[in-house]
């Protein structure tokens, strides 16, 4: 048994942190610190950079690109990204879709999509849930009929997140509604410019259309979009969340989130003269918190070190999306918290670079009750907590 | 032992019940939340035609009673609607304030007009590092001989950007956090040197910061005693906090009848939501804190009504706060959850309502402060 890292780590540490130093944009470095929205250019223009360096893609294979790194490696890799603030590139290219090709596409596929994934001169969106088909997903109701050399494609998906950006979606279509309905599903790629695609926005409660639904009429797609086989979508949709897992519990997040409100309390005032971090119930909370995330940190440094001696991630990735969205959601009931009556005011403009105006409360203040509502989310998506609860009842004690 | 409600009661109930049916359906909000003052003045006119405004004052002050399971009974029903109308700011803390402390002639001054909706009214009590604390209050006076020159900045003003008279809190003497030297102001909200920045909140009121820049006020503007005024503030302020209490209890009510009617009709796995156990219990688990938030505000509502002392009445306000922030927490996030995505969208009034009753656990005291309130007294 040994916890700490070695020496060639430590240095890979020390290198991961110098480069993300001197090449994390200033500009998106200020807008993440100042709560300002990222633009789909400030994601382009930071993944590009990384794309150069090599480390865009730490889940793939080294000859699509991957860095060939450990386990612990893109641990550490993940932790120092949360230190700077710097945005991991936006999953459905790399983290989702990239995999699923690099797996099951063939060769024109691969050579057609991976290195534009790599390069992020795609962006790509996911076409998963529908209206009547979220935490039963495989219940799902587009449908994608043969015409020759196309299918025909007719349905709506819903949470796409940021499709306005989106040049691609994969989808999940159903493309044979007499069999199990987990067995009629097929993964598809779809060019979002194809006719008959119309995106409608959803505002969400913080006042962000971070996400659409996205409806297709009679939407033509090329049989040569399909990834492997006809009815095995469902299949490879389940490989693609094990790659969806890495860094799922996002400990380094939450404990750079954590540390940074050690340090607003300690100069947040308690209103009685003292500060925040003294007062006894807060920090009792905080430790708390704390603590819970020193317990998850360990039980993903356990799953970690399990895949690196080749074992397959198992169903322990449902507990690290369990606690480490409950955790994430009780840090933000603590930021909110200590900007009480601050976490209040919904002034969004004036978290805009060119803002001329009289701020309202403290840089660290505004926008936390936002942050709460919005990330009410993160027990939702990727396979709500109940979901996962399901999996872990099944597949681990046997219920 | 009686816990039903007076036959004034249920008229007041069913008014309020018929008026958020016929006008405050959640689109009729939306719309008047996303109106330029955040609030409908032709529903203000009206709250004070069924004479809704008299409720908060005495008789002899020409209101209703003052009785809180009154208020009570009007909050809950307006919290069902998330109704805007700044009903609290103007009417509960602001005339509350002046009911309580104002001379014979600021009172003939000011009741009259709040009674027949004709004043708006906005009270600033907090500031940058006050937190919830009353006697934090660094805003300074100074004399200038019959006048009064007001310096500091308030956060947090309910209403204050409609308001157009402001409330203030100030010291005259002593040092933050004493208890002592804390003096009212009422003043034009127009007055030279007042620099008001509206906003919308989070939950679809409005609120000001306000800056007091040298305001010159003349001594009639005092209200109440100089220097004497904590008492009073914080019994008004109990009363605002036991208002939205009350408030939360009507949009937690609200909020478990949504989520049981939506996972009566929302299917998955081939059955609806309502059919699994483990979703079942936590439907339970919202009632029953819906059904003890509903409990202690009828508590304290009802020791506010009686005579008891006032720091009995504020222990059993601290009380009600503090529960009915636990019972935020939990059927707030668990409506949501239960509803799955749709309810973090804008377009269903479940995501408002957890906004709302999310703010009322911050507004005039969150849970912590008010279990820390409860132990000291």
């Amino acid at each position: 048994m040994n916890p700490s890292f070695t020496d060639e780590e430590r240095q890979f540490q020390q290198q991961a942190r110098e480069f993300l130093t001197a090449e994390f944009p200033a500009d998106i470095r200020h807008k993440v610190e100042q709560r300002i929205p990222l633009e789909k250019d400030d994601y382009v223009r930071w993944q590009k950079i990384l794309f150069r360096k090599g480390w865009v893609a730490p889940n793939w294979p080294v000859e699509y690109g991957g860095t060939g790194w450990t386990a612990v490696q893109k641990y550490i890799f993940a932790e120092e990204m949360a230190r700077i603030g710097a945005p991991e590139p936006v999953a459905f290219g790399v983290k989702m879709v990239g995999p699923v090709i690099f797996t099951y596409g063939n060769e024109e596929q691969k050579q057609r999509f991976l290195p534009d994934i790599l390069e992020s001169n795609v962006w790509w969106c996911q076409g998963y849930s529908e209206p009547n088909a979220g935490s039963d997903l495989a219940s799902l109701k587009t449908t994608a009929v043969r015409d020759g050399d196309h299918y025909i494609v007719n349905g709506t998906k819903t949470w796409n997140t940021l499709g306005q950006h989106a040049d691609w979606i994969f989808c999940l279509v159903r493309t044979d509604s007499r069999v199990k309905k987990q067995e009629g599903i097929s993964f598809l790629l779809i060019d979002m410019k194809t006719p008959g695609i119309r995106l409608s926005p959803i505002y969400l409660i913080d006042g962000t259309p971070e996400v659409n639904e996205v409806h297709f009429d009679n939407v033509r797609v090329p049989v040569a979009n399909r990834i492997g086989e006809e009815n095995q979508g469902w299949t490879y949709a389940k490989v693609l969340l094990t790659h969806e897992r890495t860094n799922i519990a996002g400990v380094p997040r939450s404990k750079v989130r954590l540390e940074k409100l050690c340090a607003l309390a300690a100069r947040t005032p308690d209103g009685q003269g003292g500060v925040l971090l003294d007062e006894p119930v807060f920090r009792n909370r905080l430790a708390e918190a704390q603590i819970q995330c020193l317990a998850l940190e360990y039980a993903e440094l356990r799953a970690l070190a399990a895949v690196s001696v080749g074992k397959a991630p198992g169903p322990e990735s449902s507990i690290l999306k369990i606690v480490g969205s409950e955790l994430a959601q009780s840090i933000d009931t603590l930021y909110m918290e200590m900007a009480a009556l601050q976490s209040l005011p919904y002034v969004p403009e004036q978290f805009a670079v060119d803002f001329g105006g009289e701020v309202i409360g403290q840089d660290a203040a505004a926008a936390t009750a936002l942050t709460y509502f919005n990330n009410r989310k993160a027990s939702i998506y990727g396979g709500s907590n109940e979901i996962q609860k399901n999996i872990i009842c099944k597949a681990v004690l046997g219920l | 032992m009686d816990f039903s409600f007076s036959e004034e009661q249920q008229m007041l109930q069913e008014s309020v019940q018929k008026f958020v049916q016929r006008h405050y359906s959640f689109e009729a909000r939306r719309a008047i939340v996303a109106s330029e003052a955040g609030y409908s003045p032709q529903h203000w006119d009206l709250f004070a035609e069924l004479g809704w405004l008299m409720v908060p004052f005495r008789e002899e002050d020409g209101g209703f009673g003052a009785r809180a399971t009154d208020l009570m009974v009007l909050m809950e029903a307006f919290g069902h609607a998330m109704v805007v109308e700044p009903f609290i700011p103007t009417a509960v803390l602001g005339g509350g304030l002046i009911a309580a402390l104002g001379s014979a002639a600021q009172k003939d001054a000011m009741l009259g007009k709040i009674m027949e909706g004709s004043v708006q009214i906005a009270a600033g009590l907090y500031e940058e590092g006050s937190r919830f604390n009353l006697t934090n209050v660094q805003t300074r006076v100074q004399s200038r001989g019959e006048d009064y020159v007001l310096d500091g900045s308030k956060i947090l003003v309910l209403n204050g950007s409609n308001a157009d008279q402001l409330l203030v809190s100030a010291r005259t003497a002593g040092e933050p956090c004493d208890a002592e030297g804390i003096s009212l102001f009422l003043i034009d909200a127009n007055s030279a040197g007042v620099h008001r920045y509206g906003y919308p909140t989070v939950d679809g009121h409005r609120a000001a910061q306000i800056r007091l820049d040298g305001v010159k006020v003349p001594a009639s503007a005092l209200l109440g005693p100089v220097g004497g005024c904590l008492p009073a503030l914080e019994q008004a302020v109990d009363r605002a906090a036991l208002c939205l209490s009350a408030e939360a209890v009507g949009a937690m009510d609200a909020l478990l009848q949504k989520t049981v009617e939506y996972s009566k009709t929302r299917k998955q796995f081939g059955a609806p939501l309502s059919a699994f156990q483990a979703l079942q219990h936590r439907m339970a688990n919202m009632f029953i804190e819906c059904q003890l938030a509903r409990s202690i505000v009828l508590m304290a509502a009802m020791k506010l009504d009686s005579d008891i002392g006032a720091a009995e009445k504020a222990k059993a306000v601290s009380a009600a706060k503090s529960r009915v922030g636990r019972a935020i927490r939990l059927v707030g996030q668990e409506a949501v959850q239960l509803h799955g995505g749709i309810g973090i969208t804008d377009e269903l009034d479940v995501g408002h309502l957890f906004k709302r009753i999310t703010a009322i656990e911050t507004l005039f005291g969150n849970t912590d402060f008010h279990t820390r309130r409860f132990a000291s007294l």
